[in-house]
């Protein structure tokens, strides 16, 4: 009875929105690789034709990668091209790539994805073996360069990947699939140092 | 494992990023409540299933996510082109005879 009088008062006096991230503060290190669950971040999955990647460009502050598997990267701010009219875009500096687009007049859909992700960093040596031990695609610098970013899958769960240096990505996933796919990454980079 | 090529992220994915969606260039009719019994049943369930050369539908579902068309050789599973959704049906298949 007092736990459940305690736990009241616990509750009452932090504030019901407080936000709880997946996973948050994880890490694995191992021998040439290190996966850790990164900071929350804003994102939107945005959705819009041709005519109107110029506009959002220019309110977005980040060019639309028209090419695929690219991604363009400016002040805090990414936009991976998923499909020929598909962008993830990352906000990591705290401004919501939401409003910006609500003043955005051009045909478009962009819809708020920030709690939806968790990101993974998977950095070291052993990085690409870590994320090869469950996605088929080729890693390698000359087929995935700095810069590349593909949706494709890890295991049984779907990813978006990006190549922030040689040896770094980031890890995007549903916060669902969050704890599966951190236990496959960590698991992946112990083998990854054999 | 195989290697299909999409035609929008252009370049060659593991077959694991992709669904197969059944056979391609089936339309469905403008009209459809007023299909006979007979031409419905054909559009809706008769299918070719051909030995050898068949035209599908695939989706690169964990990729671009769009659909596209494949031409695949049934007894081989060798995939002989692929092309976007919406393009005519090849007239001429890329090293096959005949």
């Amino acid at each position: 009875m007092a736990k459940a009088a305690a736990k009241k008062t616990a509750a009452a006096a932090s504030p019901s929105v407080e936000r709880r991230p997946a996973l948050a503060g994880r890490s694995t290190a191992a021998t040439g690789a290190k996966v850790e669950v990164l900071p929350p971040a804003d994102r939107i999955s945005l959705r819009a034709p041709e005519a109107s990647i110029a506009a959002l460009s220019k309110a977005l502050g980040v060019t639309l990668p028209k090419k695929p598997k690219t991604s363009a990267t400016k002040a805090g701010r990414t936009a991976l091209w998923l499909g020929p009219d598909e962008w993830l875009v990352i906000d990591e500096a705290g401004n919501d790539p939401l409003t910006d687009c609500a003043a955005v007049s051009a045909l478009h859909s962009a819809v708020g994805i920030s709690h939806r992700n968790i990101a993974i960093a998977v950095t070291g040596a052993g990085a690409a073996a870590t994320i090869n031990a469950g996605c088929p695609q080729d890693l390698s610098l000359d087929a995935f360069p700095v810069g590349a970013a593909s949706r494709t899958i890890l295991g049984k769960a779907e990813i978006v990947l990006l190549r922030n240096a040689p040896d770094a990505f980031r890890v995007e996933c549903w916060r669902s699939f969050s704890d599966y796919v951190f236990t496959f990454l960590s698991e992946g980079s112990r083998d990854a140092a054999v | 494992m195989l290697l299909i090529r999409c035609p929008y992220c252009e370049e060659e994915r593991p077959e694991l990023e992709f669904r197969n969606a059944g056979e391609a260039h089936i339309a469905r009719s403008a009209n459809i409540s007023g299909e006979s019994d007979d031409d419905f049943e054909k559009f809706f369930f008769i299918r070719s299933n051909p030995k050898g050369i068949i035209y599908e539908r695939w989706r690169h579902m964990h990729g671009c996510a769009r659909f596209f068309n494949a031409v695949r050789d049934t007894v081989t599973d060798k995939f002989i082109m692929t092309y976007k959704a919406g393009e005519p049906k090849p007239s001429k298949l890329p090293g096959v005879a005949k």
